[in-house]
């Protein structure tokens, strides 16, 4: 695989580790936390976040997965089609605060989408944003709470974050566009 | 995996494939029946007509629900049957839609091909909800989910439709979908109601009697007996066909302990099914009527969700 290596599993695991440490220390004393990823890497990183945190103090976060694509504001151009994956936050979102996870965060707008999307389920107390990736390049008004790795690149890169449980193995590569392997499945 | 068309007309020329794209995106929109707040932004600023040429509660109903939980604006048209008769004043009524600037026309007409008719015509997306004794690609879609709640989709698979083939759009595309998706369909109807030529489609057996049709089957579909056609004698009487063709507690002990029956609706309780069939925990009726708000959404919005290039 060519581009440039940012980090592989057991760096990722330290990674997780630190964030699940942010979230316990920023978040102690609240009664209603609960972790929500966005399908579909995010996901399996709000699993692995689920199952440190439970390690670490023993609390059982609740855990649920949010589809953004209902919410896109790019369904009108989106050239290629956008499967519908299954939503399901299993929990009541009212007064709750809740932690968004997503692996790589870059123009802010699938956040957007997914703060909408959230919002249709209830009213949580707040949300904080987790990302494993911080790439830069934003296009609206968000920051996230808890950063994994700040990896600057121009647009012109491409970041792909890739997880065991998608994708067979751990790892946060960058490289250039035109690079890239066309049918990369890889999380960006 | 995709589905790129601008229309669905019809179940006959649709791929495994496509198939079951539409499914898979149908089960992701289920859960949103279930939220405290069942809309999502997908389709806003989209216009959805339903244009109804025949009289239709359920579909119609069916259609602006999936359109409102889409957040797209939807208009009902019900065109009586008598003020529109055929060719070129249903496409003048289309002209005069399509100048509105509708982003998708769902249509039911009377007539065979009227979906096709406009969608060859305009540039908007058409559904067709019913051409004649045609096709009704969104109900057989719709007894599909239902089914694949239940029971593995593919080859093995015995589905048994009983009642009036000859003129049910819903068998039409039931047999079309089932069948490409390699499942078995048993037909059976009175020799009046059953067309010619259904044994040549590959994967349908036709049955004379229903005990035939019904021995070991995973899957039960009842059509409606269409009382308003009764002056065309197409049998004796109701209670003859009850008797004869009706699915009761004995018959239904003839298919597999847990097969499940289904009935496109509205249904002749005592006819074509008896009620304590029709409430029995093996009926998935309801279910047909909640799924086809969700295959409707997943419809719309493949439709009318991106751009067609």
């Amino acid at each position: 695989m060519t581009g440039n290596i940012i980090c592989e599993s057991s760096e990722m695991g330290r990674i997780l580790e630190r964030i699940a440490a942010a979230v316990l220390r920023r978040n102690q004393g609240r009664q209603k936390l609960a972790l929500v990823g966005i399908l579909t890497r995010g996901v399996c990183l709000a699993q692995r976040l689920q199952r440190i945190i439970r390690e670490q103090s023993g609390l059982e976060l609740p855990l649920g997965s949010l589809d953004i694509t209902l919410y896109r504001d790019d369904l009108a151009q989106a050239t290629h089609h956008p499967v519908l994956r299954k939503t399901e936050i299993p929990f009541s979102l009212d007064g709750a605060t809740v932690v968004l996870i997503d692996d790589v965060l870059y123009t802010g707008r699938t956040v957007r989408a997914a703060m909408d999307g959230l919002i249709d389920f209830g009213r949580p107390q707040s949300i904080q944003l987790a990302v494993l990736v911080d790439r830069g390049c934003r296009e609206l008004p968000i920051a996230a709470d808890y950063i994994g790795v700040e990896v600057p690149a121009s647009t012109r890169d491409r970041v792909m974050v890739r997880v065991a449980e998608c994708d067979g193995f751990d790892s946060v590569t960058v490289m250039p566009r035109s690079a890239s392997p066309v049918s990369s499945s890889g999380g960006e | 995996m995709g589905f790129r068309r601008k229309d669905l007309l019809g179940t006959r020329d649709l791929s495994a494939d496509e198939i079951r794209t539409l499914l898979e995106s149908a089960e992701s929109f289920k859960e949103i029946a279930e939220r405290p707040l069942k809309k999502v932004p997908a389709l806003r600023g989209k216009t959805v007509v339903n244009l109804f040429f025949e009289p239709s509660t359920r579909t119609r109903t069916s259609f602006e629900i999936a359109a409102k939980r889409l957040s797209a604006d939807a208009v009902n048209i019900s065109a009586s049957t008598s003020s529109v008769v055929k060719g070129e004043s249903l496409l003048d009524t289309v002209d005069n839609l399509q100048a509105m600037a509708p982003d998708i026309i769902v249509v039911r007409h009377k007539s065979v091909g009227a979906a096709h008719l406009i969608a060859g015509h305009i540039g908007a997306s058409v559904v067709n909800a019913g051409d004649g004794a045609n096709e009704h690609p969104t109900q057989a879609l719709l007894d599909l989910l239902t089914i694949s709640a239940h029971k593995k989709l593919g080859p093995g698979l015995r589905v048994a439709i009983i009642g009036d083939i000859a003129h049910s759009r819903v068998a039409r595309s039931n047999i079309w979908a089932l069948t490409t998706l390699g499942i078995t369909v048993r037909v059976c109807a009175p020799p009046t109601m059953l067309p010619r030529g259904l044994e040549n489609i590959k994967g349908v057996e036709v049955c004379r009697r229903p005990e035939e049709a019904l021995d070991g089957v995973d899957v039960v579909m009842m059509l409606r007996i269409q009382l308003e056609r009764q002056d065309r004698l197409l049998f004796p009487s109701l209670r003859d066909y009850a008797a004869i063709f009706g699915l009761n507690r004995r018959r239904l002990a003839l298919a597999r302990p847990d097969a499940i029956v289904m009935h496109p609706g509205p249904m002749n309780r005592g006819v074509e099914i008896t009620s304590d069939v029709a409430d029995s925990e093996q009926a998935v009726i309801l279910s047909q009527v909640s799924n086809g708000v969700a295959l409707r959404m997943a419809v719309l919005f493949l439709l009318g969700g991106q751009g067609h290039e």
